[in-house]
């Protein structure tokens, strides 16, 4: 007799919801808050930074290519798969196999992966490279 | 108007979910293993090639994996599992319904959608490509107007490649070309065994099934079978299931990384699975009426001395105590062991389920004879409670704190969509 057993997770990607109440006010015994009318809801992050959730990927940032943008090592990058990636856009691709986030760019017939760092050099697409779009990044989760 | 269902299969599933964050492994051969480490449980294309069939011990195939440099995964199933409910969710947004019928596969009831009406061939492209796009795990669609036919559409999406991975079985002369060189033991339904029987009356393509008169099948093999030639030929059957029904069976069981040979260390592991199996059963609101308990050395090494064992018993009182379960299932387990054997699996069912709430089912009540404390719901509601909150913060003593008995699973790709930690990098 074997068995396999699966949880189905919750089509959520964000595993850890932190609401936030959007008025905390003290509850004076007797008295019912005079604000209480006016709380209609908690902001949820994820409805923030989360358009479509099924297509949506947490990845994390290594290397200084796209500081530049914002983009700095160890942030977490808030992937969408779902997304046109239009030039200008900021995507991960997979590169020869490897995944890489960089600006799609194109001038004139020419794809372009550009990094944000003068230090880094573009790289032109050619028919040779294996590229693949993953995704388009959409917000960059930086800690102070 | 006639009706029509499709089936969304994802290929090779969890192949295809390990390779979304591993695009250096498109293309190449990749196997995915069983719990603790033991068989190929899913296949990449490429290994299907190689000849290396579905469930073999990977011992047996060791050659092929270091002649193909086979890349082997332990089963990953929290990343499948979020995969799967990516998948499902988009899958909502193409039909008024849906059946959820595997971790990898669902029913879509398309009857009257209009889009779909209007062209269901490139209808099936928009799921095959909206799911690859938004999660990157490719799918085959096959449509007819029964679950039979829309299953054998999806079979044949996958085997022929020129369909482009979407088939539609609505139109009878299409049905007929595809059914004449299709095997009839390929039909959903129809198992090895009735294959045999089968091919024994002659019938051996699925058109020859089709082409019997369903009462001859009903008559001779089973109601199943005379069902599915009525599918085959655009009948409707079976319906699109919606809900899930309620577990009425719940197991649990595992093998161990290394063979067992203390009463101990199995009546620990034991009470482990009791717990799980008391959780889920707790989690769909039942109680059980009957424990099994089974233990067994390793039936692929023959020189080992061989034991294989099981014992059920009948409780006076239905319950869903964990507390109860692990004290039956542990005076079943004392009884069934013997020493000198080195245990390779063991495991607990849980049947005649019941709703919680039946009429019959004592709230309270004492299980004197194990000399434990009344059976308390809420206890274990709050443990569920905490529990939910704090994997596996409250445990019974009886589950014990050495767990290296646990599954192998040496291979195991990072948690890349359920654990901060194990994100994939980008440079």
């Amino acid at each position: 007799m074997t068995t396999t057993s699966f949880t189905v997770l919750l089509p959520t990607p964000c595993p850890r919801v932190l609401p936030l109440p959007l008025f905390s006010g003290k509850v004076a015994a007797g008295f019912p808050s005079p604000a209480d009318d006016y709380v209609e809801k908690t902001l949820d992050l994820n409805e923030l930074l989360i358009q479509k959730p099924a297509a949506t990927f947490f990845v994390r940032a290594q290397g200084e290519s796209m500081l530049g943008a914002g983009i700095h090592p160890n942030d977490i990058l808030v992937v969408d798969r779902s997304i046109e990636p239009v030039p200008g856009k900021i995507v991960i691709c997979s590169l020869n196999g490897e995944l890489t986030v960089k600006r799609l760019e194109r001038d004139n017939e020419r794809w372009k992966l550009k990094a944000e760092n003068p230090a880094y050099a573009d790289i032109v697409i050619y028919e040779a490279l294996e590229l693949v779009i993953w995704g388009v990044v959409t917000n960059v989760i930086h800690p102070l | 108007m006639q009706p029509l269902l499709a089936l969304v299969d994802c290929n090779n599933f969890y192949v295809s979910c390990e390779r979304v964050f591993r695009p250096d492994l498109i293309g190449k051969p990749v196997a995915v293993l069983s719990n603790n480490d033991g068989c190929i449980v899913a296949r990449s294309q490429e290994v299907k090639d190689l000849g290396v069939k579905m469930g073999v011990p990977v011992f047996q195939v060791q050659n092929l994996v270091n002649k193909h440099n086979i890349q082997l995964f332990s089963s990953n199933y929290s990343l499948y599992a979020d995969f799967s409910a990516r998948v499902m969710s988009l899958l909502e947004e193409f039909a008024p319904s849906l059946e959820v019928y595997s971790i990898d596969e669902a029913f879509l009831d398309l009857t009257g959608v209009y889009p779909c009406q209007k062209d269901p061939i490139a209808y099936g492209h928009r799921i095959r490509r909206a799911v690859f796009r938004a999660t990157g795990i490719p799918v085959c669609v096959g449509m007819g107007p029964t679950k039979t036919l829309a299953k054998l559409a999806n079979f044949a999406a996958k085997k022929w490649k020129n369909t482009g991975g979407v088939l539609d079985l609505s139109e009878p002369v299409r049905r007929e070309k595809l059914m004449r060189i299709v095997p009839v033991g390929e039909v959903w339904g129809i198992g090895s065994r009735t294959a045999a029987k089968l091919n024994q009356l002659g019938i051996n393509t699925v058109w020859d099934l089709a082409t019997q008169p369903s009462k001859r099948m009903q008559a001779q093999l089973t109601i199943v079978v005379a069902r599915t030639v009525m599918e085959l030929n655009g009948i409707p059957c079976l319906e699109l299931e919606e809900i899930t029904p309620n577990k009425q069976q719940i197991v649990c069981s595992r093998s161990f990384s290394r063979r067992l040979t203390e009463y101990q260390e199995l009546s620990e592991a034991l009470a482990e699975f009791c717990t799980r199996a008391a959780e889920k059963l707790r989690q769909q609101h039942s109680v059980t009426g009957c424990i099994t308990v089974f233990i067994r050395t390793n039936p692929f090494n023959p020189k080992e001395p061989q034991y294989q064992r099981a014992a059920s018993v009948k409780l006076d009182a239905a319950t869903q105590d964990t507390r109860a379960i692990i004290a039956t299932a542990n005076r079943m387990l004392k009884a069934l062991f013997r020493i000198g054997y080195g245990y390779q699996k063991c495991g607990v069912q849980l049947s005649h389920i019941q709703p919680e709430s039946s009429p019959g089912q004592m709230e309270l009540f004492d299980f004197a004879d194990n000399s434990l404390p009344t059976e308390s719901r809420p206890l274990m509601k709050i443990v569920d409670q905490i529990n939910r909150r704090f994997p596996r913060a409250i445990s019974v003593a009886a589950t014990g704190f050495d767990k290296t008995w646990k599954s192998k699973s040496e291979r195991i790709s990072p948690h890349y969509t359920t654990d901060w930690r194990e994100l994939v990098g980008v440079k």
